[in-house]
């Protein structure tokens, strides 16, 4: 089967023509294929155990002054919390944020290609590359990929010429534009809060309070999701990081502990 | 008829725990010498770890074969940087490397999980650590390997790093000294060497400072 390779290109064989002392390992790299008769087999047992991590919590959403996207930061594998403090959205160029659910190596190797594959295009068109045209190019190396295990749902969310843009890309190949999605197994949690306190009108304040919240109960109540909620607000003049908050003190934040009132209490004993 | 499966299977597991520990002039990386296959051993003196620049040393657990390949080809790679650019990797650029290395074998990955450590272009403690397909984060301390699930929750306790996502900022190296830093190494592996069977027989232990590299040994139980 013809794989998507353009992913791997390596750039100096583009400049340069290939010399001895490079050889194979300059050559454009492309996917080493397992001699199997059952590659979905195969695969399933490599997926077992690569285990890739995929509990997590993220959304994004459109309002009057631009788009909001925040993540938890916690990967886990099978029960193991592997890390707190992973990057979940990915800053593919100044004006344009993915996030990361699913796989961690699929989507952050995904993520730095596809800020490769923008910035080139700014360079051979002479303007930046719109938000839809970066989620196309995205969801077609996926598509092409489909049914190969990789398992990616990331949002792409930027500002361009048009004004302010989100995209679902996900390793179905399927592409959705939109003004509201949460991504991950702590999504449903997330809407809950994000559906019901969402308004176009939000103020740049009120909008990160709103996804801040909305990160922190899908945390509360999923076990996949936790560590820092992190918040991005894009803008006409890019993305701006607004907020890093450990979900653990967030919880007191939002609930503080009141004290009660003590009736008795106990006094240690003196002696026997 | 039910389908004829393979019972050969490329991968084997040879044990073993890794551990680096980034300081804020010193990096420190460890890994036991004992190398398994089931319950048996087959040598109690092979070193996981590879020093791939003057800057950058890498701990990998899992199938030693794969190790072993993986090391090849960032050794060349970094030849072949060093002959084109006139000088050596530094560790954020060596750390990308790995991860782009381990992802082109996505389909029939490398069953190696590895930690990166050494030092940055700042002269600061640097740790990177890898799951088995090429994710990577920049951490504080990392463990990984069959007694990592032993190892880590004890890191955290003693070392535990403000997240570098919060905001505003909080540097992720430990306070500790080098000397301090080794001797909690030292500590971990014998802990981690007495309930997990993986784990044994001789610790190697490499330190990374602005001065060069030193290398210390301890022993640890065989049984």
């Amino acid at each position: 089967m013809k794989l998507d390779t353009t992913g791997l290109e390596s750039f100096p064989t583009l400049l340069a023509p290939q010399n001895d002392v490079v050889g194979d390992l300059s050559a454009a790299p492309s996917f080493d294929l397992p001699n199997s008769n059952d590659f979905d087999g195969f695969l399933k047992e490599a997926i077992q155990m690569v285990k890739p991590a995929k509990g997590t919590t993220t959304l994004a959403f459109i309002f009057k002054e631009g788009v909001m996207v925040a993540a938890d930061s916690r990967a886990s594998m099978g029960g193991y919390i592997s890390s707190q403090s992973v990057k979940k959205i990915i800053e593919i160029n100044p004006y344009m944020l993915g996030t990361m659910a699913g796989g961690a190596a699929d989507c952050q190797f995904w993520h730095r290609n596809l800020g490769i594959k923008c910035r080139l295009h700014e360079l051979a068109n002479k303007r930046r590359i719109s938000v839809t045209g970066a989620s196309k190019l995205l969801a077609n190396i996926l598509y092409s990929y489909r049914g190969m295990g990789l398992s990616v749902g990331t949002m792409i969310a930027g500002w361009d010429e048009t004004g302010p843009g989100l995209y679902y890309v996900d390793s179905e190949g399927g592409r959705l534009k939109g003004t509201r999605f949460s991504v991950g197994s702590g999504s449903p949690y997330a809407y809950g809060v994000l559906d019901s306190g969402y308004r176009y009108d939000l103020s740049v304040e009120e909008a990160a309070e709103l996804a801040r919240r909305a990160i922190y109960h899908a945390t509360f109540r999923d076990g996949a999701s936790g560590g820092v909620a992190s918040v991005y607000y894009v803008g006409p003049n890019g993305w701006k990081k607004l907020s890093g908050d450990d979900v653990g003190e967030l919880h007191y934040h939002y609930y503080p502990v009141t004290p009660s009132t003590v009736e008795q209490e106990m006094v240690e004993a003196t002696g026997a | 008829m039910t389908k004829q499966h393979a019972n050969w299977s490329p991968y084997d597991n040879n044990g073993g725990s890794c551990v680096a520990i980034a300081g804020a002039d010193y990096c420190v990386i460890a890994a036991d010498t004992r190398m398994s296959t089931g319950y048996n051993i087959l040598t109690r003196d092979y070193s996981k770890i590879s020093q791939l620049t003057d800057k950058s040393v890498m701990a990998s657990s899992g199938f030693q074969a794969d190790v072993k390949a993986l090391q090849k080809v960032l050794s060349a790679r970094h030849l072949i940087y060093q002959h084109q650019h006139n000088k050596q990797m530094s560790c954020p650029a060596m750390a990308q490397l790995l991860s782009n290395t381990l992802y082109y074998k996505r389909f029939f990955p490398y069953y190696a999980f590895n930690v990166l450590g050494g030092l940055d272009n700042e002269g600061k403690g640097c740790v990177f650590t890898y799951d088995a397909v090429g994710s990577y984060e920049r951490v504080g301390y990392s463990a990984q390997g069959s007694g990592s699930t032993l190892i880590m929750p004890f890191l955290d306790n003693q070392l535990k790093s403000p997240s570098p996502l919060l905001l505003p900022a909080k540097d992720a190296v430990t306070p500790l000294s080098e000397t301090e830093a080794v001797d909690l190494v030292k500590t971990v592996f014998a802990s981690a060497t007495e309930r997990d069977i993986y784990t044994g027989d001789k610790l190697e232990i490499v330190i990374l400072n602005a001065s060069g590299i030193r290398r210390e040994y301890m022993d640890l139980r065989r049984d």
